[in-house]
């Protein structure tokens, strides 16, 4: 049903359909209508759901392990410095390959202190053993947390998944939404039946000390299921289509107008719209521009984009984070893409733009395409105020 | 030993470890509808090396610091399950975990209630990683990082009350133990499993490397701990002292000289004397003198 919802609420609804058995957060800007949305839906006895109020954001993910870790489907959510607070207990939960699914909404990392919305908090926690999903609009917020558990849950992954949506202009933003009706999410999301868990009738132990001799192993298996994952996420999108009528592709990538493109934008998140939108403008102009936008981070879809790419002359990463002293992080898995390789675009120009909630505008775009020559750009920041750098360094 | 224990032998414990018996003592006094969460520490390097573990009873480690934390999962689940009944939840670490860094998760757990019980075995040290001072260590202790010197007599603090703390959070139950006196640590256990709510006892378990003691004196020094006042066993039940364990107080050096971790404190008697004032406290505080 089409309703006309703030993406945190949307959020908060697709929640209760999933029927999570626990819920654990910590409240946090941007994050926080999610999980005060979800507060109120148990209290009003909508969804029955144990909801965990803790301390910190390092208990609620321990709340929602220990909890997974019983048999139980969970649901926490966080931002910024809430996950980078949790981040030990994140790569933990991956270890342990407990299907924890987690919304992150994305803000910038202090300091400076910033509540606003880049992408710097999930993408630093990109080697966690988390599959990273971005949405790019509301409908595929709510969607991909359906996609998530299905996922997170499927016995050949059996991984942790994060729903990124970007801060305040998704989860604040108001969208109408085609909210998926219970009976479908229940088709589509069997009820959970877990391969191990903590129970008196058939005694185990979890997280074992794993010396030399077997650690690797225990890591080994997690990039060989992430490598697996990429099929299973476009079997499941199929899946998923079939039942909600709604074609997400292979969910990996999304190739807009990149066919027979000269120039492409490579990016993720909402400011996909914003560059879509750009496209759309040239492209009636009779300018060959596309956008490439990911989907999926990790695991990082490196042979689609390849394929996506190879005939393509000029290539522009928009990052909105940065690896500081490094290329951005989508831009590095760009360039890894095409290391190598016979066929590739002659350029791959890294942009950073957008950093805690700097506007990314129709001109932010334009700047981009007119800064992707032949000369290839590193980490180049657009709309940057030049007075304020003045202040800084002095002349 | 019976291969159906709920602790098995066979563990990589040192000879002598107080924490591995007091923690088998916990477990066998839970019986096997029990789920462990076991924070980083001695305990869980000892007792479950992969492939092998010595649990016979469900058991989870994540983190040093989050057991509390992750046992208010387990417990959350049980009860969205419709199995909370007849299952307990208990949730276990070291003095540093639990005191230092699992302080503030230990605290939530108290404050929102869960009906878990939480052990805290009190080694006074972080032992798994060499022997560094805890909040827990006492007062003049020496140990690697609280070293005795020309110009230090050991650890600078006396011992964080981690039970008062406990009780601030107006929880059933809150109990201090010995795994020198075995009857006692096992009826505080069950006593606390019979409570709903959170509970908390902390179990004072030596450790014959930390304290260099020989491994043959667990027993006397876990004794002598609580004959000198300097380790009172005691029992709050809903905030009011209860209970504890009577003595008739033997001067500290008798618990001091069996440690090479107090060796510095022998010939230097002012030292000695403000230990003294400690049990002395102690002694008055929990009315732990034998009425004659
Ligand atoms: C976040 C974090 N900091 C530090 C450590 C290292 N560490 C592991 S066990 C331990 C000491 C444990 O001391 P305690 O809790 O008293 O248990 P014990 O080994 O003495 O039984 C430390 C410092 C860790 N694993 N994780
Ligand atoms: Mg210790």
């Amino acid at each position: 049903m089409k309703e006309f919802l703030e993406g945190s609420h949307a959020i908060a609804e697709v929640i209760k359909n999933v029927r999570p058995g626990v819920i654990s957060a910590y409240p946090i800007t941007p994050q926080t209508h999610i999980v005060e949305d979800l507060a109120q839906i148990v209290a009003n006895g909508e969804l029955e759901s144990q909801f965990v109020n803790v301390e910190s954001e390092h208990s609620a993910a321990s709340v929602v392990l220990g909890a997974s870790a019983t048999g139980v489907r969970v649901y926490t959510a966080t931002s910024s410095q809430g996950l980078f607070y949790m981040q030990e207990v994140v790569f933990n939960i991956a270890g342990m390959r407990l299907p924890v699914v987690m919304t992150c909404a994305n803000r910038a990392i202090s300091a400076p202190i910033n509540i606003w919305n880049d992408q710097q908090d999930s993408l630093s926690l990109r080697d966690a053993g988390w599959i990273q999903i971005y949405a790019e609009d509301n409908q595929e917020a709510v969607d991909f947390h359906l996609l998530a558990y299905r996922l997170a849950e499927d016995k050949r992954v059996m991984l942790p998944v994060m729903v990124c949506m970007d801060g305040f202009i998704l989860t604040h933003g108001m969208e109408t939404t085609d909210m998926p009706e219970q009976e479908k999410v229940d088709k589509f999301l069997p009820v959970y039946k877990p391969l191990y868990k903590l129970d008196p009738a058939d005694p185990m132990s979890m997280g074992l000390l794993a010396d030399p001799d077997y650690y690797m192993e225990a890591r080994f298996a997690i990039q060989e299921t992430m490598r697996e994952s990429l099929g299973i996420l476009t079997e499941i999108s199929k899946e998923f289509n079939n039942i909600f009528n709604r074609d997400y592709g292979d969910l990996l990538v999304e190739e807009y107008e990149v066919k027979g493109a000269d120039k492409v934008i490579v990016a993720m998140g909402s400011v996909c719209g914003t560059i879509k939108e750009v496209i759309d403008e040239q492209r009636a102009k009779g300018k060959k521009v596309g956008l490439l936008r990911i989907i999926t981070y990790r695991p990082f879809p490196y042979a689609r984009v390849y394929e996506a790419l190879k005939d393509v002359a000029k290539v522009a990463v928009l990052d909105k984070a940065v690896s500081l002293g490094a290329y951005a992080p989508i831009a590095v898995e760009m360039k890894a893409a095409f290391f190598g390789k016979k066929k590739g675009p002659k350029v791959i120009s890294s942009f950073v733009a957008g950093l805690g909630g700097r506007d990314i505008t129709l001109e932010t775009i334009h700047e981009v395409f007119r800064r992707l020559s032949t000369k290839e750009v590193n980490s180049d920041f657009i709309d940057l105020k030049p007075e304020l750098l003045k202040e800084e360094y002095g002349d | 030993m019976e291969t159906n224990s709920l602790f098995k032998s066979g563990h990589t414990a040192c000879a002598g470890c107080g924490q591995a018996i007091a923690a088998r003592l916990v477990v066998e006094a839970a019986g096997p509808n029990t789920i462990i969460a076991n924070n980083t520490g001695c305990l869980e390097v000892f007792s479950t090396k992969y492939p092998e573990t010595a649990w016979g009873v469900p058991w989870i480690h994540s983190l040093f610091e989050n057991s509390a934390a992750v046992a208010s999962g387990i417990e959350a689940a049980l009860i969205s399950l419709g199995k909370k009944d007849g299952i307990n939840v208990i949730a276990q670490g070291g003095d540093g975990s639990t005191g230092d860094i699992g302080l503030q998760a230990l605290s939530g757990m108290l404050e929102r209630g869960h009906d878990i019980l939480y052990v805290c075995y009190d080694n006074e040290a972080y032992m798994n990683t060499g022997v560094q001072r805890s909040g827990l260590t006492p007062f003049d202790t020496n140990t690697t990082t609280s070293p005795a010197g020309k110009l230090s007599s050991g650890n600078v603090r006396p011992k964080k009350a981690v039970p008062e703390i406990c009780l601030a959070h107006g929880i059933p139950y809150v109990a201090t133990a010995s795994a020198g006196f075995v009857q006692d640590l096992t009826r505080k256990v069950k006593k606390a499993l019979s409570i709903k709510g959170p509970k908390y006892i902390q179990i004072h378990v030596p450790c014959p490397l930390g304290w260099r003691h020989e491994s043959n004196q667990m027993l006397s020094v876990a004794k002598a701990a609580v004959e000198t006042g300097l380790y009172p066993l005691f029992e709050y039940e809903s905030g009011i002292l209860s209970g504890s364990r009577q003595i008739v107080p033997k001067p500290v050096e008798e618990y001091l000289k069996l440690q090479g971790r107090y060796k510095h404190l022998l010939s230097n008697p002012e030292e000695i004397k403000k230990i003294q004032e400690i049990a002395d406290n102690n002694i008055k505080k929990y009315n732990l003198r034998v009425v004659p």
